[in-house]
């Protein structure tokens, strides 16, 4: 496989998000909640949330340095970022995400 | 009101206790931290709280068969390692063996932003998952009220603290936690709220150029402990502080004497010399001899197999051996056997406690049966008459306590030998008084009297004595007035038990 091909700048590039949550608290199931809502409406099509529980998998809180519950972290695109809370304000978590900056340089 | 005070002794029987692994640190806490709580570790940058911290971990898999974990909110791992190696801790080790595991919680405001609610149970999850993995039952938090500097939700923050110190409780592990000293206040955000067991704080001054590190203990629930605050010294070797059973009465005298070193000497303590684990003082303006015969003490120790330790405050070995010499006293041979130790220090170097702690290490390294210091008076000059009191007094506690015998040598003039020699005689047990006196002829001669000497009988008088290659010979004064030869065996003795019964 040619990892070129998979790297185009001209196409809108794919979002990989990364949810940490720790079992089903209501923080958790907003966060998860909002996230999917906002993705929905801005990035439908290219985003891809992967949920990590760290009450069954703790092992995996320290690579990503987690403090907080719930944090989100998108590795792609670059650069990295880091949330924590809720997501609650939409408007926050799309600039957080660097949402709204690409939707104005595509207008 | 009887009834309270009855459930309370029925519900905490005796509060159990974790071992610091720090001699003296365990004597002022009356052995460790309060096992299965909270405590709070606070002081300034710089005193040691990390330290304090690795120690405690450390020391509880050497020498308590436990493991625990490092929760580090400042230090990366590598950080902590490298900083810990000048003590010779080898924290890697420690972790490859799965006996400590550090985690590191990076808090970089920077790195992420906060919208909505959230909690932190994520530091609840690494802590949690860092003691289960290797069953910790010691957890150190170093430093925890970083958290306020990383995060923006204060009230959340302390909630979330509060939540993590039930926690730590109920997960039944004995846990450190460090503070930063705050203006007046214990800790710079107050945790000292939620802990309510144990709070010791480290602190780091310097007075008068002298830098002195002091621990005291703020608070400890159930416990009585030390509240004085008390010196302690970071090395090589890591945190040590001064033990106080040292310095609890419990020596047994003995009646068994040992020589000064000088025959003439020995003859004026009925031919026997010094009680064995008592202090002597010999004390004279400059230049009457104290040194020499503090030296001809020193070399008498090693003569018969055992270790002096020698602690010179004014000259330097190298110059101590030069000037002994020229009176017919070679140190170095005991040196090269490893029987005399000779350590020179200058008295404004450290504070008294540090000298007194510096004693304390040296004596338990080498374990010397006699130790000379010269002069115990420039040591004085660093304190207060209330301070050098009780230093004197733990100081020959200390000797005594070990079974050492003690010889202070001591810059008195004539004049001064009143007040300042009043609270340094009250604790030595004999203090013979060495004098330069001038004759009618212009002649100079050198002139000792025993002062006192408790429970042992002694010639009172003046005596003469000289220095020569043959080291120092003692003559009574009559001897050179009255031209006739006397003999000084036959000299008379008085008996300083009984003239002290009034």
């Amino acid at each position: 496989m040619n990892l070129t091909n998979n790297f185009n700048f001209f196409e809108p590039a794919i979002f990989e998000l990364r949810l940490y949550v720790a079992g089903g608290t209501s923080e958790s199931a907003s966060a998860l909640r909002n996230l999917k809502e906002i993705c929905e409406i801005n990035l439908k099509g290219r985003y891809r949330i992967e949920v990590i529980d760290l009450l069954l998998n703790p092992q995996l809180a320290k690579g990503d340095q987690i403090i907080a519950i719930p944090t989100l972290i998108k590795k792609i695109p670059l650069p990295l970022k880091k949330i924590i809370g809720d997501l609650s304000d939409t408007d926050k978590v799309l600039v957080g995400l660097n949402i709204k900056q690409v939707k104005k340089n595509e207008s | 009101m009887a009834e309270l005070l009855e459930n309370k002794i029925v519900k905490h029987p005796k509060l159990l206790k974790s071992p610091i692994g720090i001699e003296g640190l365990d004597d002022i806490t009356e052995g460790g931290i309060p096992k299965g709580r909270t405590t709070l570790i606070s002081g300034g940058s710089g005193t040691g709280k990390t330290l304090l911290g690795i120690s405690y971990l450390v020391n509880g898999v050497d020498k308590f068969n436990e493991t625990g974990v490092f929760m580090s909110f400042a230090e990366c791992e590598n950080e902590l390692q490298e900083n810990v190696a000048s003590m010779n801790i080898d924290l890697k080790k420690y972790s490859d063996e799965k006996k400590i595991n550090v985690e590191y919680i990076k808090l970089d405001r920077n790195e992420f932003e906060e919208i909505g609610k959230y909690n932190l149970d994520g530091i609840f999850i690494r802590l949690g998952f860092a003691i289960d993995s290797i069953k910790a039952t010691r957890v150190v938090l170093d430093t925890i009220e970083s958290l306020f500097d990383g995060l923006n939700d204060i009230s959340l923050i302390r909630s979330e603290l509060k939540r993590l110190f039930q926690w730590l409780k109920d997960k039944n592990v004995s846990a450190i936690i460090s503070a930063e000293k705050g203006e007046g206040i214990i800790s710079r955000f107050g945790i000292e709220e939620y802990v309510a067991d144990c709070v010791i704080f480290l602190d780091h001054r310097i007075v008068e150029q002298i830098s002195t590190r002091r621990i005291r203990i703020v608070k400890y629930r159930g416990t009585t402990h030390g509240t004085n605050e008390y010196p302690f010294l970071i090395d090589s070797t890591g945190i040590s502080v001064l033990p106080i059973t040292s310095l609890e009465l419990n020596h047994h005298a003995t009646t068994e004497r040992i020589s000064s070193g000088i025959p003439d000497l020995d003859k004026m303590f009925m031919n026997k010399g010094f009680g064995k684990t008592s202090n002597v003082m010999v004390s004279g303006s400059t230049g009457t001899g104290k040194t020499s015969f503090a030296a001809a003490f020193a070399i008498e120790t090693c003569k018969r197999g055992e270790k002096c330790l020698f602690l010179s405050f004014e000259e330097s070995p190298e110059q101590l051996i030069q000037n002994m010499k020229s009176i017919g006293i070679n140190f170095s041979p005991w040196i090269d056997k490893k029987l005399l130790f000779l350590i020179s220090t200058r008295p404004t170097f450290f504070g008294l406690e540090m000298h007194l702690l510096n004693l304390y290490k040296s004596i338990e390294l080498i374990r010397p049966s006699t130790v000379v210091i010269d002069p115990v008076t420039s040591l004085l000059s660093q304190g207060s008459g209330l301070e050098i009191q009780s230093m004197l007094t733990r100081m020959s506690d200390l000797f005594r306590s070990k079974g050492i015998t003690s010889f202070f040598a001591s810059l008195l003039s004539e004049k001064n030998e009143v007040d300042s020699g009043e609270i340094i005689s009250s604790i030595m047990d004999t203090w013979i008084v060495l004098r330069n006196s001038e004759l009618k002829n212009h002649k100079r001669v050198r002139n000792l009297y025993i002062r006192k000497s408790r429970g042992s009988s002694h010639y009172s008088n003046v005596v003469s004595f000289t220095f020569s290659n043959n080291g120092i010979s003692i003559k009574p004064i009559n001897e050179i007035e009255n031209k006739k030869v006397m003999n000084l065996s036959k000299i008379q003795f008085v008996n300083e038990s009984n003239k002290d019964l009034h």
